[in-house]
């Protein structure tokens, strides 16, 4: 198999096809915020269209999943991440010797970038060499860089470039400056005089000291007078500046466009994995989700909406997780109950984990088996809009019409509380007649609704209900059942909440 | 050149963070009144009280048996502990009157060059005065910490070593101009630039015998070309960099040196002040006796309050026990019946053993432990009681998540917050939780079901402590031990208080 894409198998998608918009249902499920978050300081790398590009087929998806498996492996992700700080060396380094203009710092800073880049490349390949790679993706790519590292034009750059080096670490020179007058030679033996005074007063350490010389002051930019002791230091050893020339004018263009698209590429599941591994200590699972195309009894157990945990946990808050399952030909949740008890949230999560499996990604949960749909659509309440009743209730059914035009057995609908805007009896009149098209097309949704009657409606609907304290109804616990609350005692409950019964604290305390 | 008062082998990490619960373990246990009592308003002082007792969590009985014998030295010899730390402290003004210390980012090497020769001057002086000291009164100390400082000292200090430095001071005038050594690095940019010593002209004729000489290419900046001078003393700079940056590192040395002094010594003249106020109330202090980590003893007689007796200036309440291979002390009893100054007591008198001091007691036996932590109420929470309880589970929860196996939790009427019911249960599976893995519980409760609910298990590792009252109802303020009983006396409190109410 050749290697084309670390993000794309062969057969699927080709990476021109990525998409450079969000998906309209990002804000709605506060995808936008995670995305972000995941791909926060890695700009340069421009990753957002990965993850606005679902996948569509299952084998796309496992291709992913291999992929990212594979990278739990430690020294898979260490030699990952040390490639991709080598590489934004040497293009710092390219970058400098382009803006230069003294020839010899310019040719310099080009040498500077070979070495790194041959080395970079060698190391990569060694390392993926010592590991035992199973995923399709890797060991594609090993064997392409297997055939690019022996290959003429890369054995050629390294050699230059290692003797080059080599040549230039041999030369030393001394400078004597007294007055405005600068003179430049070969060294010829004299003594360091710091050593000596460091030696003198070596007795009285008492461990690490301050460096003084990172924060004594110092020029940084090349200039006029550096470029002339330059120019006299390559008079002092003229062959080896001579090989620069040569080396400079032979090499141009020197980094593979393979791999460098790999670079970018494999920062999609770097920024993931890293993202994710900051809820770990929180106590809240990932997993690598059962995907299917036919099968629609999906399940999730102890999911939560990935945008507020990232939230919470910043703020140091405990993050509530929920579980949903359809079995048979169940096909909707409708989710009601008590404001504040995080209904909106499971919907949330509900979507979230879907697309997130869809990317390829592991999702919100300690098991989950989702559905691959083939679009996902939302509709929930704007807040904001003002305008007159009539014209966001007429809004809201359009916006349901587009939806359900659109809609096909294979997608998803994730409806937050619409229809407010009217009588109790005409919501359930509405309400009603949405239902019936949407179990019409047997797809699968969750709609979150003040109108109780639609949990009831018919085989493919079950009940969600957003639970609140019993005893202290003014203390939402954020928990989303298919069942009520089953009456546990406040003080147990909030006991167990801080994970500080008898049992859990045998768990904790390890011996 | 190492002091070496704290550990027999390495210095005391200054840098070190205080235990994550430091603010619970100073408020709950009053720590500032101890702390201020070593100070004496000294700053310094009170920071190195503070470090060292928090680092004792963390130290064994080795280290506490090494210190326990250099603060026996300066008991016995006050005075002259007093003068040895006046001179590390008068090395520690130096740097302040030179202004070195206060050097920022981006200082001008040639600066910093002046500064620290000029410290580096100043210091010797310091050091002929260590110098002094330890000819005369080594002979009067007897503990490994001490011996091995002064022969340290004498060792070291010699009048040759004080002329070098001197010739070396001289050298650095540079007054023929600088000469640089210097390589080529990353992209051709000058590196490693170095100060070399001119050779000797003597040595340089022989050298030209042998090395076939360089050609000498060289320019002059125009007086005129600003850029040009500019460059030219950045490069000068760089040059001196390496020399300047061995000459501020050798002033930092020594510095640090008394510095380290200062500051290790300054714990034991903190607990020579601490001693004279106990001597002057009369109320015992003695060297404890402390046992290995794994080992589970507490037996102690004459425990008092530190914090109680500074504050009051006189003989308080004192308490005896023996909880030898016991893992939980429930202590029940009397309101206002000295149950808090007694867990007081055990966190204080934990921390002063740990660390190295007398404890406040006539005798005292204890384990080590390796994390103490206290849970008390927090009387300023004004939240609703669901909210409270919630904060007090939010707390333990937070101690759980920084126990180890051999920590000691005192708990002061915790998880009362809820119906006696509900408290107990809670407080039972906690506290179950925790013995069971081998951390020491000090508990203090009114919680009637919680205390008798164990009592009844007839646990071997438990004791069981209750705040005693006279058959007249006064209370003594000890603790004996005993059955927990159903009421805490709060009735006598209220005669106590309405004193004319027959009702």
């Amino acid at each position: 198999m050749t290697f084309k894409s670390i993000l794309f198998n062969t057969t699927g998608e080709g990476a021109n096809e990525v998409i450079s918009d969000a998906p309209a249902f990002f804000v709605d499920l506060n995808l936008n915020q995670i995305i972000d978050a995941i791909t926060a300081e890695r700009d340069t790398y421009n990753l957002q269209p990965f993850f606005f590009t679902p996948l569509h087929s299952e084998d796309a998806i496992r291709y992913r999943h291999e992929i990212m498996q594979e990278l739990k492996n430690e020294n898979l992700m260490t030699a990952i991440k040390s490639f991709a700080g080598q590489m934004v060396v040497i293009r710092r380094y390219l970058a400098l010797s382009d803006k230069l203009i003294y020839k010899y710092f310019k040719e310099g800073w080009f040498l500077e970038a070979a070495v790194q880049y041959y080395e970079t490349v060698n190391n990569l390949a060694h390392d993926l060499s010592a590991i035992e790679l199973k995923s399709r993706g890797f060991l594609a790519f090993r064997d392409y860089l297997k055939n690019y590292t022996g290959s003429d034009a890369f054995i050629s750059l390294s050699t230059d470039a290692k003797k080059l080096s080599a040549d230039f670490s041999d030369v030393k020179y001394s400078l004597h400056i007294h007055g405005l007058t600068v003179r430049v030679r070969k060294y010829e033996g004299e003594t360091d005089f710091s050593v000596e005074v460091a030696q003198t007063f070596e007795k009285f350490k008492q461990g690490t000291v301050k460096d003084y010389r990172n924060k004594l002051r110092e020029g940084t930019d090349v200039n006029d007078v550096e470029a002339r002791i330059l120019d006299f230091v390559a008079k002092l050893y003229p062959p080896i500046f001579a090989g620069l020339d040569g080396f400079y004018e032979q090499h141009s263009h020197f980094v593979n466009e393979t791999i460098s698209f790999f670079d970018r590429e494999i920062q999609f599941y770097v920024a993931y994995l890293e993202f994710i591994a900051k809820f770990q200590p929180a106590g809240l699972n990932f997993c690598y989700p059962q995907i299917s195309s036919v099968s629609k009894e999906v399940n999730d157990s102890e999911g939560f909406d990935l945008a507020l945990a990232n939230k919470l946990i910043a703020e140091g808050s405990s993050v509530v997780c929920n579980s949903f399952y359809l079995k048979d030909r169940e096909r909707i949740f409708v989710v009601s109950g008590p404001n504040q008890g995080g209904k909106t949230t499971f919907a949330r999560m509900f979507g979230q984990v879907h697309y997130l499996a869809s990317l390829g990604c592991p999702v919100p949960g300690k098991e989950a088996r989702l559905f691959l749909f083939d679009n996902l659509f939302t509709h929930f309440e704007k807040m904001e809009d003002i305008k007159d009743l009539r014209g966001k209730l007429q809004d809201d059914l359009v916006r349901m019409q587009e939806i359900l035009a659109q809609a096909t057995p294979d997608s998803i609908i994730i409806i937050n509380e619409i229809l407010t805007s009217t009588t109790l009896q005409d919501a359930i009149f509405l309400s009603k007649k949405v239902i019936e098209k949407i179990i019409g097309l047997d797809l699968l949704c969750v709609w979150v609704t003040f109108v109780e009657e639609l949990s009831t409606y018919s085989e493919k609907t079950v009940s969600m209900v957003s639970t609140v304290n019993p005893e202290n109804p003014a203390v939402s616990i954020f928990k989303v059942i298919r069942k009520p609350a089953d009456g546990l005692s406040y003080a147990h409950a909030i006991a167990e909440k801080h994970h500080l019964t008898y049992k859990s604290l045998q768990e904790r305390i390890k011996s | 050149m190492k002091v070496f008062l704290m550990y027999k082998d390495h210095d005391f990490d200054v840098q070190q963070e205080l235990p994550l619960n430091e603010p619970e373990l100073t408020q709950d246990l009053e720590l500032d009144t101890l702390f201020n009592a070593m100070a004496l308003g000294d700053y310094f002082l009170q920071d190195a009280a503070k470090k060292v007792i928090f680092a004792g969590l963390k130290d064994r009985p080795d280290s506490i048996l090494y210190r326990q014998s250099i603060l026996k030295d300066c008991l016995n010899n006050p005075v002259i502990v007093r003068n040895l730390y006046k001179i590390a402290e008068d090395a520690m003004e130096t740097k302040q009157k030179n202004h070195w210390g206060w050097l920022l980012e981006n200082s001008n090497p040639a600066y910093v060059m002046s500064v620290s020769v000029g410290a580096l001057q100043m210091f010797v002086g310091n050091m002929k005065q260590l110098r002094t000291l330890a000819d005369e009164h080594a002979d009067k100390f007897e503990s490994d910490g001490f011996k091995t400082l002064f022969a340290m000292i004498k060792k070291e200090l010699d009048t040759p070593y004080f002329t070098l430095i001197q010739n070396h001071l001289r050298r650095l005038e540079f007054h023929h101009g600088i000469l640089i050594g210097a390589e080529l690095g990353k992209g051709n940019e000058g590196a490693n630039y170095i100060l070399r010593k001119p050779l000797d002209k003597k040595l340089n004729l022989m050298q030209r015998l042998f090395t076939k000489k360089s050609p000498v290419y060289s320019f002059r900046i125009e007086t005129r070309d600003e850029g040009g001078s500019k460059a030219l003393e950045e490069l000068r700079n760089k040059g001196i960099k390496s020399a300047v940056n061995a000459v501020a590192q050798s002033a930092d040395h020594i510095d640090s040196f008394f510095s380290m002094l200062r500051f290790e010594l300054g714990f034991y003249v903190g607990s020579l002040n601490l001693h004279e106020q106990l001597m002057k109330i009369e109320e015992p202090a003695s060297f404890p006796e402390p046992a290995e980590v794994n080992e589970r003893q507490h037996s102690f007689s004459g425990l008092y309050d530190i914090c109680l007796a500074l504050t009051v200036k006189r003989k308080v309440v004192s308490n005896d026990l023996n909880a030898d291979d016991k893992d939980l002390v429930l202590i029940t009893g009397a309101n206002q019946g000295g149950k808090s100054t007694f867990l007081r007591s055990i966190g204080l008198s934990q921390m002063m053993m740990q660390c190295g001091m007398f404890t406040p007691a006539e005798t005292f036996r204890a384990n080590v432990c390796d994390g103490l932590f206290t849970h008390f109420k927090r009387e300023e929470d004004i939240t609703m009681e669901s909210g409270k309880l919630d904060e007090e589970l939010k707390r333990t929860s937070l101690i759980v998540d920084r126990l180890t196996l051999n920590s000691i939790v005192l708990f002061n009427e915790s998880f009362a917050a809820t119906n006696e019911r509900e408290g107990s249960e809670i407080a039972r599976q906690i506290t179950m939780g925790l013995v069971e893995k081998g951390i020491k519980v000090f508990f203090v409760t009114h919680q009637y079901e919680f205390a008798h609910g164990l009592y009844e298990r007839k646990m071997p590792n438990a004791v069981f402590l209750r705040a005693d009252r006279e058959t007249d109802g006064t209370r003594t303020y000890k603790l004996s031990a005993g059955e927990p009983l159903q009421t805490s006396y709060g009735e006598d409190l209220y005669k106590r208080v309405f004193v004319n109410d027959k009702s």
